[in-house]
């Protein structure tokens, strides 16, 4: 059968760059594939994207070379409506590619600019809102929507045109565990309904592999490095020298010592074959590790107590909630969108007071304290950098917060200076801040908070929108934040983050806590799981297969071992 | 969170008709009431408009926080006008009948019913104004629009510009919250400069953020085809009905009316003291 897409040595130069982004790529793909792009961050997949659906070279001006054809004609000499009609994007922020008012003007969207009129238009909403399970909510606005829910209607947004590809930008994104595997089932489910070729543009790879992928299309540096079925790649050391996060119970079998090969099908926990030798290697391994030393505790730094929270919408976002921080812990706490975690974080903050109960740090009780006054004690960092610089200096966005408290120009130098070298922002200290990378924003909105010396930093959604590798920057940046004595706590839905860096998980359901322990104890626990909308983690299934009798301790011991020895 | 654009879903004959004709009949409403003081006609454009508010079934606790606003700014500018032009009631109808005190501030009972004419033109167009926002829906309004000859990408703007009010008030309010932590004090505590320099800090990442969100929205609707053709449907359109046609020409003839009792009164005003 002849390709859909397929490009034949491609370069693109965007005109504002010195450089091309992309060179020599060449692949082509197939009526009902799925591929996978991955790589780390800036390794030119996103422009990759843009060159197949159009908006190279219609949106982005740039120079190219090579061709790109869908269906055997160039999209150069097509128009980017044409292209429309063959690749269907859906976009990585789901909010932001939310257009219409409602579900169902969203869903309409395209076919109001094809002119199609009722009662066709109707029809043809419905019956594809009947495809995705949105039919019931086609009244709704975007805000009243899950993840989840959002994801269909963007996706129910491009299927009304009859298109033979879908595109998906980073689809787990914005999604929590259980929700990001739902999505992968959903995307799974329509490629066999309409035949369409899938392409997945994602970092995550374990959590794409949920679901079957035929090839995986690796790049670096703008250039593909591979591009082979997910046996191979998983086989090789190719993944983990580009920076893509491994399964891990494909990184638990390599510390065991336990070779990796296509023929054991290592691309799902569900099909990798396990020899006994290979199982006996993996219990080995188990009883060598010393389980961790328990931490000592320290005093408490956080205390509340029957902390309930009511908004004036009438929506009961904190029940009772009672818990204590202790000094120099790192905290994570998880749960869906709307269980109450965020809501949570603003009440210790003060941007919203509680009805009933009472947050008090080192025993004092903060409610007839000020939201300035508050952060002097607890720091609080939001999800997006963007939404809290404001300054054109990196020097004067991290002195905003002293300046404004009238603290003296000299001491002002000495703790900004300070805080950019904690911050590993020293060699950038004369950059303006819009030269700075993503990472790197996050960075100095973590200075402008450190730099106020709080006893407590609070972070919404550290890891967001990053990929493996400045991800670990940016945790690893915060566990020596916290060796140095900051308390940190994480907002946050991110299993790994959870599971690796936190001491403990506070898990949020319902505006309750349903859980507090260690990530491994909550991971391993179904009833946990489902009620918080996570995922069980793939070292739990390798543990059951290997015939430990203790999982919980198995997945333990993984998380010290590459604590301690793999870090370092 | 207050929603200042606020579209409540309800059947009503008010909500049946098209956006377009309630933007028209509310330019021309306002208009009428705008060109005359003719007390009379202020009264009757006053009651119909409770009337009209009865029939939407839109409740006043619906739109309290309007209410509320309007309310308050009418009774200021009452307050106002008195203090700075106590005879202006006498100014325009030539006669002075003294209720109380003397003087510069003596009470006229022209300068009363000055009042009660000022008055009832706010009661004849607020109810019409709040009608208009809670029972036109964006989408349906853009597409009427367009129906009338506004461009759609004109009429699509517009639409877009009401569904992202609350995106942007919301992030407003977590931006603003952030920065006053950060030690921003936005507060009455703070002077007037000093609140005016905070409130940059809170526009410009706001503004930042949303020039990231303009992006992604307009390649989100490039990669859905807007703008192929020069005519586009519109999902939530609904044919101009009669009842459209009766309502547009019932406020023309009430813009007629009032240009009728002005040139009978001889003035925009209706002077029961001659």
């Amino acid at each position: 059968m002849d390709p859909i897409l397929r490009f034949e040595s491609f370069t693109f130069q965007y005109s504002s760059q010195a450089e091309p982004t992309v060179f020599d790529i060449s692949f082509s793909v197939s009526r009902g594939e799925k591929i996978l792009i991955a790589g780390p961050s800036g390794c030119g997949k996103s422009t990759l994207a843009n060159c197949i659906n159009g908006l190279i070279p219609f949106s982005y001006k740039g120079e190219s070379t090579g061709r790109v054809t869908l269906n055997g004609r160039e999209t150069k000499d097509l128009s980017i409506f044409e292209i429309s009609k063959v690749v269907g994007t859906v976009l990585q922020d789901s909010d932001g590619q939310f257009v219409g008012l409602t579900v169902a003007e969203d869903i309409a969207f395209a076919l109001e600019n094809d002119c199609v009129a009722d009662p066709e238009l109707h029809e043809r909403v419905r019956s594809v809102a009947e495809l995705v399970d949105v039919a019931t909510h086609l009244g709704h606005a975007p805000g009243e929507l899950s993840g989840g829910q959002k994801q269909r209607v963007s996706l129910a947004g491009v299927l009304v045109d009859d298109v033979d590809i879908l595109l998906f930008d980073e689809p787990l994104a914005n999604l929590d565990p259980a929700t990001g595997k739902q999505a992968m089932e959903l995307i799974d489910e329509m490629q066999k309904k309409t035949g369409a070729a899938v392409i997945i543009i994602e970092h995550r790879l374990e959590d794409v592999l949920h679901r079957d992928v035929d090839r995986i299309i690796l790049m670096r540096d703008g250039r593909i490095i591979a591009d082979a079925p997910p046996d191979e790649l998983l086989s090789g050391p190719l993944l983990t020298e580009t920076g893509i996060r491994e399964p891990l119970y494909i990184t638990a079998l390599k510390y065991a010592g336990a070779e990796i090969t296509p023929d054991m099908l290592p691309h799902s926990i569900r099909t990798v074959v396990l020899s006994d030798e290979v199982k006996e290697k993996v219990r080995e391994w188990y009883r060598a590790m010393p389980p961790a030393p328990p931490a000592e505790a320290m005093p408490e730094l956080l205390t509340v107590r029957d902390l309930s929270f009511t908004y004036p919408s009438g929506h009961r976002a904190l029940k009772g909630i009672t818990v204590s921080i202790r000094r120099g812990e790192l905290t994570a706490v998880v749960g869906t969108n709307g269980a109450g975690k965020s809501t949570f974080a603003k009440v210790v903050c003060g941007f919203e007071l509680q009805q009933q109960g009472t947050v008090a740090l080192e025993g004092q009780d903060m409610m007839a304290l000020s939201i300035k006054e508050r952060a002097d004690r607890i720091g609080y960092v939001m999800q997006n950098p963007n939404q809290m610089i404001s300054k054109v200096q990196i020097f004067d966005e991290v002195a905003l917060g002293l300046r404004t408290r009238g603290v003296p120009e000299e001491e002002v130098t000495a703790r900004v200076e300070d805080a950019l070298q904690v911050c590993g922002l020293w060699p950038f200290r004369s950059w303006p801040i819009s030269a700075l990378s993503f990472g790197q924003k996050k960075r100095v909105t973590i200075a402008s908070i450190l730099v106020l010396e709080p006893d407590m930093i609070i972070l919404d959604e550290p890891t967001a929108g990053q990929d493996y590798r400045h991800y670990t920057d940016i945790m690893e940046f915060l566990t020596e934040l916290n060796a140095r004595g900051i308390t940190v706590c994480m907002v946050t839905h991110d299993m790994h983050l959870m599971l690796e860096y936190a001491r403990r998980a506070i898990v949020f359901s319902g505006g309750e806590i349903i859980a507090d322990d260690t990530g491994a104890n909550i991971l391993t626990d179904e009833a946990i799981i489902r009620r918080a909308s996570l995922k069980e983690t793939s070292l739990y299934d390798l543990a059951l297969r290997c015939g430990l009798d203790s999982p919980r301790d198995f997945v333990q011991r993984f998380i010290d071992y590459e604590r301690e020895a793999v870090r370092k | 969170m207050t929603n200042l654009f606020n579209y409540i879903d309800r059947s009503s004959p008010i909500h049946r008709l098209t956006g377009a004709t309630k933007f028209v009949c509310l330019l021309l409403w306002s208009f009428a009431a705008m060109s005359t003081y003719d007390t009379r006609m202020l009264l009757a454009l006053a009651l119909l408009s409770f009337a009209l508010f009865r029939l939407s079934k839109i409740g006043l606790r619906d739109v309290r926080f309007m209410l509320g606003f309007t309310a308050t700014f009418m009774v200021i500018n009452n307050i106002l006008v008195y203090l700075f032009s106590p005879q202006h009631g006498t100014e325009i109808y030539g006669t002075s009948h003294i209720l109380l005190g003397s003087g510069r501030y003596a009470l006229t009972q022209e300068q009363l019913f000055y009042h009660l004419n000022y008055f009832l033109k706010y009661l004849a167009t607020i109810p019409i104004v709040l009608l208009f926002v809670s029972t036109t829906n964006p989408s349906e309004f853009a597409a009427s629009l367009n129906k009338l000859g506004v461009k759609y990408s004109v009429a699509y703007s517009v639409a877009l510009a009401l569904r992202y009010i609350p995106d942007v008030q919301l992030e407003y309010h977590e931006i603003s919250q952030a920065q006053q932590a950060r030690g921003i004090e936005m507060s009455k505590k703070a002077s007037l400069v000093s609140r005016l320099r905070s409130a940059s800090s809170i526009l410009i990442p706001l503004i930042l953020s949303s020039m990231e969100k303009i992006e992604v929205v307009s390649n989100a609707m490039e990669l859905r085809s807007f703008g192929k053709h020069k005519k586009r449907t519109w999902y939530m359109g609904r044919p101009f009905r009669a009842a459209d046609v009766a309502s547009m020409v019932f406020c023309v003839l009430l813009v007629a009316l009032a240009f009728t009792l002005n040139h009978i009164n001889g003035s925009r005003f209706y002077n029961p003291f001659r």
